[in-house]
């Protein structure tokens, strides 16, 4: 048995990180996340690792495109408008086909918005966030112990399928403290790096790691590449957790913090007599279309409920395509739905 | 079944973040589930500071509270703020040297204790919180003294540790109170 | 018969793309010169970045990594402090690193960083066909000045090395010019010291060579060459302006 610790969320993405071999992080202040960056700073010294406060978002997430040409396990962090900044990163290093780790511990937007949790990051996460045609493996952890377990995951993830992984958390989850379990040895994938660009030592061809093909059919052909492993991934790599879903008449579908609120929904429910069950996606992408097929017989409708305006409903009624009714609650800017008012909701489409 | 939900509320460099902190270190050497969320963000500074604390047998559901068994409060607006959270026969402790407010429940547990004057008294006004929570322990069981000991030790840094016993005195003059 | 003169190894043997006149070959010689001479092919990274040298890692033998417009000193920063025993090195125009990516670079010299920079200054965008550069002399006419260059609407033109000179960061930065054979071979001597500065561990170096862009001036490849000399040198005087007494 590992180590038990009370830890805050960001503090235990930082460890798990170190924990999962990554020796580099760059990073730049911005709350809710900056504990992150303290404790990188504090402890990668201290495992010969690397700690750079970059001068912007933007130069952060072009050092980790370095550090991942280079081989190296690499993290940068931050909260909805630096990972704004960070799109142009993530979508050449996504072109390029170089493993990373993007942690967004997401706040209330649009522009400078709030610095309460949200979930409103959630198109930009899923559906690409910067140009062209691409995709993340997205993690949505929903408490401190699979903030470490995801985190760790996530480098193995991005280094088996060579592209950005991100941790989707929000300012709940990066704020507070529960106790995780560290394993005594992480499960790490030891994955092929020769396309690396780190010195040939005369001994090979150079290697190039680049984003540009100015042929249309060279780039359709690197594009189809992609989509090809994107689909590998949607079949292999879809994750999710079914809560009392077997008898569930309402499955509330809900991520990350907001989860954790419907679970306590769930009970309250179960106590006065509704069969409410959740179906917490813990991939948002690839979003677990299978949990869908396994409950769509059995419910008669889905609530969505979301720090947001309604992002992932849009997944929810694409997956669910008509079968059975999709509704919605979700609060904005940083205000936490309660559960007085999912129950509320629940109410409603039970009467109706 | 044992499940405290705890709201602690006040100004910013009162102690409420770190009692909450110490509470759910104690918790989880209890030996139970147990989680912590605090507010963040500018409104630390100087401002209303609050967090949120689950000492639990089962696996929480979730950290963040719309109702509570337990309320601490170090002035009025957290008073004002969090009364109506309190679930029927909860409690609600207040230090009195700062909060003159009474609460408008009579469906609560109320008790006050002058918390902020009795550490001036003592010496040490830091530990205001301390003994709030030395009531929080005799009127709820949510924690145990010997956890709150330990957590004191695993939480504060070694420089500290020496105003531990005075600490452990602050906690028991508020359980006796 | 003897080889008197062969394209060093860390070029790779394949024709260019640049223009006619287009001093860029001549850099990239330079560079692979140095590679050689030094022994350093193998264990060199470079970064390409957005210009019309975005693709010289077709160029360039050793590892090469194409980077977004501007991020160059960033990615080169990530790469050396993943590799710190490696040679990294930037290739990068004026606009690439005196406008989009002012504050890369401003940073990576202000931390010393441990690469070479290489400064392509021909006073104009030339991939995307002549635009104002930060470099673009007073009165000149581009596509997007043209009327000429004034310092009231455009402001003046930056001048990089004393800028960045003006820092504690920079071991070694100097200017170069590359209109004649005298001062290639100066440029020559420049690069090589460039890398032998990072080999020694001193820290950030930046050569920035005065360049032609026939196509986008207007000019024939001579006509180019005599614009660096009678317009250019007078605003961007050549010299060292860092590290003028650092022996490596």
């Amino acid at each position: 048995m590992g180590e038990r610790l009370l830890m805050k969320g960001n503090e235990v993405i930082a460890e798990a990180a170190i924990r999962a071999g990554c020796r580099h992080y760059f990073g730049y202040p911005i709350t809710p996340q900056t504990e992150i960056a303290h404790y990188m700073a504090k402890k990668m010294p201290k495992v010969g690792g690397v700690f750079l406060q970059a001068e912007s978002e933007v130069s952060a997430i072009n050092m980790v495109y370095g550090a991942a040409s280079a081989g190296k396990r690499v993290m940068t962090s931050s909260s909805s408008p630096g990972i704004s900044l960070k799109q142009e990163g993530i979508s050449y290093a996504s072109g390029a086909q170089l493993p990373a780790v993007v942690v967004n511990i997401m706040r209330g937007g649009p522009g400078l918005g709030g610095i309460q949790p949200s979930q409103s990051d959630y198109f930009q996460a899923t559906k690409g966030g910067g140009h062209g045609d691409y995709r993340l493996i997205v993690l949505a952890p929903s408490s401190v112990q699979e903030l470490y377990e995801l985190t760790v995951d996530a480098f193995n993830l991005a280094d088996q399928y060579r592209m950005v992984a991100m941790i989707l958390g929000d300012g709940v989850l990066g704020q507070m403290m529960e106790v995780v379990n560290f394993r005594d040895e992480e499960p790490i994938v030891d994955a092929d790096k020769s396309w690396a660009a780190c010195g040939h030592g005369m001994k090979r061809e150079h290697n190039t790691i680049t984003s540009i093909h100015l042929d249309p059919a060279v780039l359709e052909q690197w594009n189809q590449a992609l989509q090809k492993k994107y689909k590998t991934i949607c079949e292999k790599e879809q994750r999710y957790e079914l809560y009392k879903t077997d008898d569930a008449d309402i499955i509330i579908v809900a991520y990350g913090s907001v989860a954790r609120i419907a679970k306590n929904v769930v009970h309250v429910a179960r106590e006065e007599g509704l069969k409410v069950g959740l179906l917490r996606p813990i991939t948002l992408w690839p979003f677990p279309t299978k949990a869908f097929e396994q409950v769509m017989d059995k419910t008669r409708a889905f609530l969505t409920v979301e720090m947001s305006s309604g992002q992932m409903l849009e997944d929810v009624m694409l997956t669910v395509s008509g079968r059975k009714p999709v509704y919605f609650t979700g609060r904005m800017g940083g205000m936490i739905p309660r559960v007085d008012d999912i129950m509320a909701k629940i109410k409603e489409i039970s009467a109706g | 079944m044992f499940l405290h939900e705890v709201i602690i509320a006040g100004f910013g460099g009162q102690g409420i973040l770190s009692a909450g902190r110490l509470i759910a270190y104690a918790g989880m050497l209890d030996g139970r589930e147990v989680s912590f969320f605090p507010s963040y963000g500018p409104e630390m500074r100087g401002g209303t500071a609050n967090c949120m604390v689950v000492v639990s047998e089962e696996p929480i559901a979730s950290p963040v509270l719309n109702s509570c068994t337990a309320l601490m409060v170090m002035n009025n607006p957290s008073l004002e703020k969090f009364e109506s959270y309190i679930k029927k026969g909860g409690v609600l402790i207040a230090d009195s040297s700062l909060v003159q407010q009474k609460p408008t429940r009579d469906d609560i547990k109320h008790f006050e204790l002058p918390a902020t004057l009795m550490a001036s008294e003592a010496g040490n006004k830091a530990f205001s919180n301390i003994y709030l929570i030395g009531k929080l322990i005799k009127e709820t069981g949510i924690i145990t003294p010997e956890s709150f000991e330990k957590a004191l030790y695993g939480v504060l840094s070694k420089s500290k540790h020496h105003l531990i016993p005075q600490e452990m005195e602050a906690l028991k003059a508020g359980m006796e109170y | 018969m003897a080889v008197v003169f062969d394209r060093p190894h860390a070029l790779v043997d394949i024709p260019m793309h640049y223009c006619p006149g287009c001093t860029h070959g001549i850099t990239h010689r330079l560079v692979a010169e140095a590679l050689d001479d030094l022994g350093i092919e193998g264990k060199t990274v470079g970064v390409s970045s957005v210009g019309c040298s975005y693709n010289n890692y077709f160029y360039f033998n050793c590892d090469m990594i194409q980077a977004a417009h501007g991020r160059a000193p960033a990615v080169a920063t990530g790469v050396k402090r993943s590799l710190p025993d490696n040679i990294v090195f930037t290739y990068q125009g004026d606009g690439d690193l005196a406008a989009i990516g002012t504050a890369e670079i401003v940073h990576a010299a202000a931390r010393g960083e441990n690469i070479t920079v290489i400064f392509i200054n021909n006073t104009i965008y030339g991939m995307t066909s002549g635009q104002m550069a930060p470099t673009t002399l007073l009165n000149q006419v581009t596509t997007t000045t043209p009327y000429g260059r004034s310092a009231k609407n455009h402001g003046n033109p930056i001048r990089v090395c004393e800028m960045l000179a003006t820092l504690e960061g920079p071991a070694y930065i100097e200017r170069v010019s590359l209109h004649d054979i005298k001062h290639i071979k100066k440029a020559k001597e420049a690069v090589r010291k460039a890398f032998k500065v990072q080999m020694a561990g001193k820290g950030f170096s930046l050569v920035e060579i005065l360049s032609t862009c026939p196509t986008n001036w207007g000019m024939d490849p001579l006509e180019s060459l005599d614009r660096v000399k009678n317009e250019m040198l007078e605003y961007y005087p050549l010299g060292v302006f860092a590290g003028e007494d650092l022996e490596v």
